[in-house]
């Protein structure tokens, strides 16, 4: 369900836009805000909410990498690893990373506090190598500011 | 971020206007005062179409890669027409080696802004989006508030600075595809749909959003609309080189000694960029390849690289091209066989899969160059990846093969040996030696 205050959000956005699909994206956007993912339950929200079909929502949502069908960890940890990234030492991070967390890229541990993934590109070349958590970057990576961004994450 | 480095000013003998020196340019109220919203208020004393031949005259090129004449993309647009018109700017900057859109995004957002509305009254747009990549959502915000800041001043929304004309911005944010970024996924995703590309023609100008004309151009290439208007298209088409003019944002990484984006005339050589302004390789090494304009452009070898200038013409004719100015600089101690796999693995991952070619084509060339990385490859592998890369190439419904195909050609073409070193060893391993 979406809050009062993005039901306000989406009532103002239907004014930008034509047809009531391409408040799709948008309206999953602030359901992943809000739950941290996307339900079988929230498709089925949204699908009312637009008054579209279902299946319509689920191959939006399958399409999109960012849209997440299952909960992650409390801490999604992302680190680019394309070229830019890896040219200054991504490997080394993500080994650090794996080691320190005890979990390997794409999985996320039992206490479900961490995800670990590997990214493309985020466009953060020129300050590589570089890893993402939630909205916020890393950049100009070394172990030692992994290990402090852990510290601080716990 | 570096935008220039601290003890080479020299280099910037004429002073930056897309990223001025100046870190409060995101405040509307000071970009007021900077002379901010003055092409506006120019432009809309103009006729749409004395804005479009501006932009002609002024040769700007696209900076999302094609490097396609702007002012010729606008006119395509219909006069006249009963539906209504979309302008749609690109910032879903994905291409790896590219971080450009994302500095306008943060220091300079009005130029982009006022560029937005100035474009749409040259093509008579009533809504303009500007796509963001999901994962840019810091920058989504700062750009939205200076987007309602616009509206607050009334350079957005209905009668604009109190003339017959109205038009608004959204922004609309991606969710992580990097295929969303071709022009016409790019629509089918705002309109809610899978980002599949669509087949052209029709092309956008004819029938893109919901069925109506629609211009996609870059961000970047967006926000230099103010600067023609402001300055005139004779000022503008002196900057630079002559066929692909202006100011152009690069972007330098990979092993270098002060990566960052630069802003620069466009025409500069290549090796004046790396050296001088990013500060040369690492540790004084040297240059083994340059991949010049982010990974779906041709690979040049480090030997190559002497008088080849970073403009549309001098980049073709060294047999490679612009694409999003993103330079990725690889030492000599650099693997290019790990670095063709994981740019080849990208685009397998970033394929939409609705064509066969590029779908089978992407997976099988990084099926190969996963046997070349762990020493499995035979010396039939060479061409056998090209031919595969040969037969993407040209065959998709959109330009995702080609960009997944040319750094596999370009890279076997210049660094055949490699390969060849590869399979010999991968043939002495097999012997158990
Ligand atoms: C696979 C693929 C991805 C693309 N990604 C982008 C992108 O992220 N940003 C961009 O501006 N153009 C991108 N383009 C190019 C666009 O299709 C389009 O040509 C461009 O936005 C037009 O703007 P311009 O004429 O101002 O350069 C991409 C093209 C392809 C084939
Ligand atoms: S390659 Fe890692 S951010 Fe671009």
């Amino acid at each position: 369900m979406l809050t009062e205050e993005n039901i306000k959000k989406v009532e103002e956005l239907k004014k930008r836009y034509p047809t009531k699909e391409a408040l799709i994206l948008p309206v999953l956007w602030m359901i992943q805000k809000q739950e941290g993912y996307i339900s079988e339950e929230s498709m089925k929200y949204v699908a009312s909410l637009l008054n579209i079909p279902v299946g319509q929502i689920l191959g939006v949502v399958t399409f999109y990498t960012m849209l997440k069908r299952k909960k992650t960890g409390k801490n999604h940890i992302e680190v680019c690893t394309n070229v830019s990234c890896m040219l200054r030492g991504s490997a080394k991070i993500m080994e650090h990373l794996e080691k320190r967390l005890g979990i390997k890229a794409g999985e996320t541990s039992p206490d479900q506090k961490w995800t670990l993934s590997e990214a493309e590109c985020m466009g953060s070349c020129g300050t590589a190598p570089m890893l993402a958590v939630g909205d916020e970057y890393y950049e100009n990576l070394t172990i030692e500011k992994v290990d402090q961004l852990i510290e601080k994450l716990k | 971020m570096n935008f220039i480095p601290s003890d080479k000013k020299h280099l910037n003998d004429w002073k930056r206007i897309i990223i001025p020196d100046d870190n409060e340019l995101h405040k509307i109220d000071h970009y007021i005062s900077c002379g901010g919203y003055r092409a506006l208020e120019k432009a809309l004393e103009m006729k749409p179409e004395e804005i479009i031949e501006e932009v002609k005259k002024s040769n700007l090129r696209g900076r999302g890669g094609a490097c396609f004449p702007t002012g010729l993309k606008w006119s395509f647009m219909p006069k006249n027409s009963d539906k209504p018109k979309y302008l749609c700017v690109n910032g879903d900057e994905s291409e790896p080696g590219t971080f450009k859109d994302r500095q306008i995004f943060e220091h300079n957002p009005h130029l982009l802004i006022e560029g937005t509305i100035i474009a749409c009254y040259a093509m008579g747009v009533t809504s303009a989006y500007i796509y963001i990549r999901g994962e840019y959502n810091k920058w989504i915000m700062m750009l939205q508030k200076a987007i309602d800041d616009a509206y607050t001043k009334g350079f957005i929304g209905e009668n604009i600075l109190g003339k017959d004309f109205s038009t608004q911005i959204t922004i609309h944010r991606g969710a992580g595809a990097y295929i969303c970024g071709e022009e016409s996924s790019l629509m089918n995703s705002i309109e809610g749909k899978r980002g599949y590309p669509r087949v052209k023609p029709p092309f956008p100008a004819q029938s893109g959003l919901w069925g109506c004309p629609t211009t996609i151009n870059n961000a970047e290439t967006i926000s230099n609309v103010p600067l023609i208007i402001n300055n005139g298209w004779e000022w503008y088409s002196k900057i630079g080189a002559s066929r692909h003019p202006g100011p152009i944002l690069i972007g330098v990484s990979g092993n270098i000694n002060n990566p960052g984006v630069f802003e620069m005339p466009t025409g500069r050589p290549l090796l004046e960029i790396i050296n001088e302004w990013a500060g040369g390789a690492t540790a004084n090494k040297k240059i083994k390849a340059v991949i010049p304009g982010g990974s779906s452009t041709m690979i040049l070898r480090g030997d190559q690289l002497e008088g080849v200038c970073m403009d549309s013409e001098s980049l073709k004719s060294a047999g490679s091209s612009v694409g999003t100015a993103g330079i990725i600089v690889m030492d000599e101690d650099t693997d290019l066989i790990d670095v063709i796999t994981r740019i080849t693995k990208f685009y397998y991952h970033e394929s939409c899969g609705q064509c066969t070619p590029c779908r089978e084509g992407t997976n099988w060339m990084f099926r190969i160059l996963k046997r070349f990385q762990n020493y499995e490859a035979c010396s039939e592998d060479i061409d056998l990846l090209l031919d595969i890369a040969n037969n993407i190439e040209g065959n998709t419904v959109c330009a995702l093969g080609d960009a997944a195909a040319w750094p596999v050609q370009s890279i076997i073409r210049n660094f055949r040996d490699e390969f060849e070193k590869r399979t010999k060893a991968s043939e002495l391993k097999e012997a158990g030696n």
